[in-house]
């Protein structure tokens, strides 16, 4: 039970850079880099105005924040014409000297500092820890995904959905694209920025490499969720990747139960999930490639 | 309605490679005229669509819609007023929305309000209404992803989307050519329909000289970035097609080079 309550907390605050994700790598179709960088960058945030005594703030700075991150990796991308994963990589690396600027120091820990789950706690107190944790990063998770699911289905939300599918035809239909690209790249990281603070303050501290190996957590994350709803609608889209998120960590916990694993192995077990379920398609051809060869040799 | 004036572009300038695509080209459009553009390959035919489009700023000379210049306005910002199809039926729709949502993106050209639902009931029943018009089944698919219609119907779809909103100008760049006879015919069929409704100033490349000199209004020929040849009334209507292509002969100093034109010949 223990370990399906952590999984839960843990993949309900990474819900949110799956969300983050799935806009970027599904809707706009370009796998975003930045991602790395504006996790801890909201990370630091959120920890540096929590240990100041303002939790609130430090999720809505959080949130700004990444997508200030965003919007310059768009910018370079479309006003400066750099390659989409270059622009990435160029703005995540720049984010390391911003990110421990803002902390000041490798890690910066909240203990003793007030949370922002903590009136669930007051609400709730014979509940354990966990519960009012849960209950409150379900609560943002719920109310992120309803926003988001509404704004998709907006005449913009449209605009960037087929700007990932055929940006000729959205240009011809007189929108700016660059303008949908920029605003999808600042929505898709100020949502992984929040994801960094939001697990800053239920962990308690930010460290300068907690955004490490991110975009893999979250194109995981993704994937499984596509595994278990299929691809269908942006709506159930947007769902799977948080529920993608919850199946992730269940998995790492079971593997990590298991004995096999140590905690060593999270990132060469994620991206090895990652790589072969973005192999199916390509193995599925070869595979049917072979039984039409083998079927006409069988004939002949 | 349209009008160029001494349009020039060259391509790779400065470079041994340089090549003079459209030449000091002047051209005057009047309101609701349908004109068919027709030259061998390279004579600036898409180079002429790219320039009134805005794919690209021309080198010298005006380029004026409807009185307005637009010579420096941005390409998306044109397409609110020009329609554009292209021959490759997969580049005017997305293939991953559905056709329901390809018409409620080029609908929204209208509306301009970002924030507002992009699927409204009245829109649907407008959008089926429009659809049923093309008499493809299209309007029981709606909720059908486009890239699972056939390219005839997805490049019916696109001149849908195209003067779902009446464009002040339509391009149509061989966009019937991809397609099988039978379907190439009927998508003209369509167009032919759906710009005289609505009296939309066209221009078509096509390379059937056939087609270019039985359709629409007028008949201008290019070469070398001019036009040769300026057809319209009688003198087009009695034209046929060795007199053409004697009369290109002529006047570009040149045989017609074009292998595609040629095959039509019969």
């Amino acid at each position: 039970m223990a370990i399906v309550e952590s999984a839960l907390l843990l993949g309900l605050q990474y819900a949110m850079l799956a969300l983050g994700v799935y806009i970027t790598f599904r809707v706009l179709n370009i796998p975003d880099l930045t991602v790395d960088g504006s996790f801890t960058l909201g990370a630091a945030v959120s920890a540096v105005l929590g240990a100041a005594g303002h939790p609130y703030l430090g999720l809505l700075a959080a949130l700004a924040c990444g997508a200030l991150a965003g919007g310059v990796t768009g910018l370079l991308q479309t006003k400066a014409r750099i390659h989409p994963i270059l622009a990435g990589i160029l703005t995540m690396s720049g984010l390391y000297t911003v990110n421990i600027t803002i902390m000041g120091a490798p890690n910066v820990s909240l203990i003793g500092k007030p949370r922002f789950y903590e009136p669930l706690e007051a609400l709730f107190p014979n509940a354990g820890k966990n519960i009012p944790e849960i209950l409150a990063v379900l609560l943002v998770c719920v109310a992120v995904t309803a926003v988001l699911i509404l704004f998709f289905r907006t005449v913009f939300g449209l605009c960037i959905r087929a700007t990932g599918n055929n940006e000729d035809m959205v240009r011809a239909s007189s929108i700016n694209t660059n303008a949908t690209k920029v605003t999808a790249l600042c929505m898709a990281n100020a949502l992984v920025g929040l994801s960094g603070a939001l697990l800053a303050q239920t962990s308690g501290y930010a460290d300068i490499n907690g955004g490490n190996g991110m975009i893999v957590v979250g194109l995981a994350s993704v994937i499984i969720g596509e595994v278990l709803f299929g691809k269908r609608s942006i709506t159930v889209g947007l769902i799977s990747a948080v529920v993608g998120s919850v199946g992730y960590r269940l998995i790492l916990a079971l593997a990590l139960e298991s004995e096999w694993f140590t905690a060593n192995a999270l990132k060469l077990v994620s991206a090895v999930i990652v790589g072969i379920t973005l192999s199916v398609p390509a193995m599925r051809a070869a595979f049917a490639r072979y039984r039409t060869r083998k079927g006409a040799k069988r004939h002949a | 309605m349209l009008d160029l004036q001494h349009v020039t572009k060259v391509f790779l300038k400065g470079t041994p490679n340089a090549h003079t695509a459209l030449d000091d080209f002047s051209l005057h459009l009047d309101d609701g005229e349908f004109v068919t553009v027709i030259g061998s390959n390279g004579a600036g035919k898409s180079t002429l669509f790219n320039a009134v489009a805005g794919s690209f700023l021309c080198d010298s000379g005006r380029i004026l819609l409807d009185g307005k210049d637009i010579t420096y306005q941005k390409e998306h910002l044109r397409a609110r007023q020009i329609g554009r199809i292209f021959q490759d039926p997969m580049k005017g729709t997305a293939p991953d929305l559905t056709v329901a949502e390809n018409l409620a993106l080029a609908y929204s050209k209208a509306t301009r309000r970002i924030l507002s639902p992009a699927r409204r009931k009245k829109d649907t029943a407008f959008f089926k209404e429009r659809l049923a018009r093309l008499d493809m089944g299209l309007e029981d698919r709606m909720r059908t992803k486009v890239g699972q219609l056939s390219g005839g119907q997805r490049q019916a779809v696109t001149l849908l989307m195209s003067t779902l909103v009446t464009p002040k100008l339509l391009l149509l760049d061989e966009h019937t050519a991809a397609l099988d006879p039978v379907t190439a015919q009927k998508v003209m069929e369509i167009t032919r329909e759906i710009v005289e409704t609505n009296r939309i100033t066209t221009m078509m490349i096509t390379h059937n000289i056939e087609q270019a000199l039985h359709t629409g209004t007028r008949t201008i020929m290019l070469s070398a970035g001019r036009i040769v040849l300026d057809l319209t009334g009688d003198a087009r209507a009695q034209m046929t097609l060795p007199a053409l292509l004697e009369l290109y002969r002529e006047k570009a100093g040149k045989a017609l080079d074009n292998d595609r034109m040629l095959l039509q010949e019969s």
